[in-house]
């Protein structure tokens, strides 16, 4: 594909949280391209994160996935926090290119102060941010020029009660009471699916999710042992430290050919 | 990786076998024995690999049957060779031939894509060596003591699998020497551990 010409946001884009509608419609008509082709930007993904998990549980939901940015096969960035709070109430766990992940949390952060600005007494809960990501997914899909993620999206609705959902570069989206991106469709789906239950406990949850991962490390060549977790209460969001799951090799004694 | 020292050499390699990025293996012995005193380190196709140390096996067993006679290992890497030479359109295989023999000591062989043969003080190979030719290079000096090869095996191993997704698992190594063979494996959790950070 011929790259496209156009120039980039510019630093001070940051400042102006308030952008109006019009505004950025005047930026987007004076940028060039040629009409040949539609622009595209990520069609293969470079810097990329491998599996989210998340699960609902008896307080809320929590989200898990490692601290790896791989560039190919190349263990790249070691310690790339791939799970982020939006506003209060919200996680967003993503998988695939992380530079979409960026720009999509400074979106999202936008979206959230413009909401906040507002001031109508309405917030975004996490059914809202899967929403609203959906749309944003899948109309960038339908202009062939996607966010190249696996979305995680997890929290409280408005009412309080779990909410977990995933969403996609192609725009599919799903809710279920858990979710796995990337190889953890395969690897840890069995275990979630076999021991997640809606009023598990908080310890029972994180022993689950780092049980997968651990699972993950094992058998995915694009990940680490180095690990996150996040859950979110009626307490707000909390993001853990990154920590290093403990790993058995016992079964590589006495193997020999 | 094998690397050459007074009386032997020290061969070391890391146990993950892949199929795209999914791990078949995570415990795999990529160090083969042929004959009792020579051995191979094999990287790039396992199936090619198998194949071709099952043939080299085979070969320097007859061998060594009509000489009346351990091989040396510069027959092994020779014949490696022809194997990978003659089929370098058919075979995705990067050879490390390193052994014992009475005529020269300890030596290493490497074999890489094409078929070419080199000998050499010590050798890399694999996808995971491409990250460790500097600190190969800057920590390697000629004349260590066994344990100090064991040491450079490591810690260099331990670098190229922190850093290369198709590189990981536990680090197995065979000392070789006149007196006989050492096997040992150093597991995932207790590798050498350096900059971690992002």
């Amino acid at each position: 594909m011929e790259a496209s010409v156009g120039y980039w946001p510019v630093k001070e884009d940051k400042v102006f949280a308030l952008q109006s509608q019009q505004t950025h419609q005047m930026r987007q008509n004076y940028i060039y391209r040629p009409q040949t082709q539609p622009i595209t930007h990520t069609t293969d993904p470079i810097v990329t994160g491998t599996s989210v998990l998340g699960i609902k549980y008896k307080d809320g939901v929590m989200l898990a996935a490692d601290t790896l940015a791989s560039y190919g096969s190349l263990a790249r960035f070691r310690e790339m926090q791939r799970l982020e709070k939006v506003g209060n109430s919200t996680l967003i766990g993503a998988s695939g290119e992380i530079s979409d992940f960026q720009f999509i949390m400074e979106d999202l952060n936008k979206v959230m102060t413009q909401e906040f600005v507002r001031d109508d007494g309405y917030n975004m809960t996490a059914p809202e941010v899967y929403s609203y990501m959906s749309r944003v997914m899948y109309n960038r899909r339908s202009k062939m020029d996607p966010y190249y993620n696996a979305l995680v999206i997890g929290g409280l609705n408005a009412a309080g009660a779990p909410f977990l959902g995933y969403v996609d570069m192609y725009g599919t989206t799903y809710e279920d009471n858990q979710i796995a991106t990337g190889y953890g469709n395969y690897l840890a789906r069995p275990l979630l699916r076999k021991y997640q239950r809606n009023d598990m406990s908080e310890e029972e949850a994180k022993k689950l999710l780092e049980d997968s991962l651990r699972v993950l490390f094992y058998r995915d060549a694009r990940s680490t042992n180095k690990i996150q977790l996040a859950k979110v209460t009626k307490d707000g969001v909390v993001i853990s430290q990154s920590y290093e799951l403990e790993t058995n090799w016992d079964i590589g004694k006495g193997v020999s050919h | 990786m094998a690397v050459e020292f007074d009386g032997g050499v020290v061969m070391g390699a890391d146990s993950r076998t892949t199929t795209g990025s999914y791990i078949a293996n995570r415990v795999s012995d990529k160090i083969t024995e042929l004959t009792d005193k020579i051995w191979i380190c094999r990287s790039g196709s396992a199936a090619d690999t198998q194949a071709i140390s099952d043939y080299l096996k085979y070969y320097l067993a007859m061998h060594s049957v009509e000489l009346n006679e351990e091989p040396l290992v510069r027959t092994a890497a020779a014949l490696g060779q022809q194997m990978c030479y003659s089929n370098k359109n058919a075979v995705q295989a990067g050879l490390i031939v390193a052994g014992w023999d009475r005529a020269k000591g300890g030596q290493v062989y490497n074999i890489p894509l094409g078929g070419t043969l080199v000998r050499q003080p010590f050798s890399i190979g694999g996808s995971g060596s491409t990250y460790i030719y500097g600190y190969c290079d800057a920590h390697y000096k000629p004349g260590m003591s066994k344990e100090e090869c064991l040491t450079f095996v490591h810690n260099s191993l331990a670098l190229a699998m922190a850093r290369d997704g198709s590189s990981g698992g536990v680090i197995r190594t065979v000392v070789i020497t006149k007196d006989g063979i050492e096997r040992n494996m150093v597991p995932g959790n207790r590798l050498p551990i350096f900059y971690e950070g992002p």
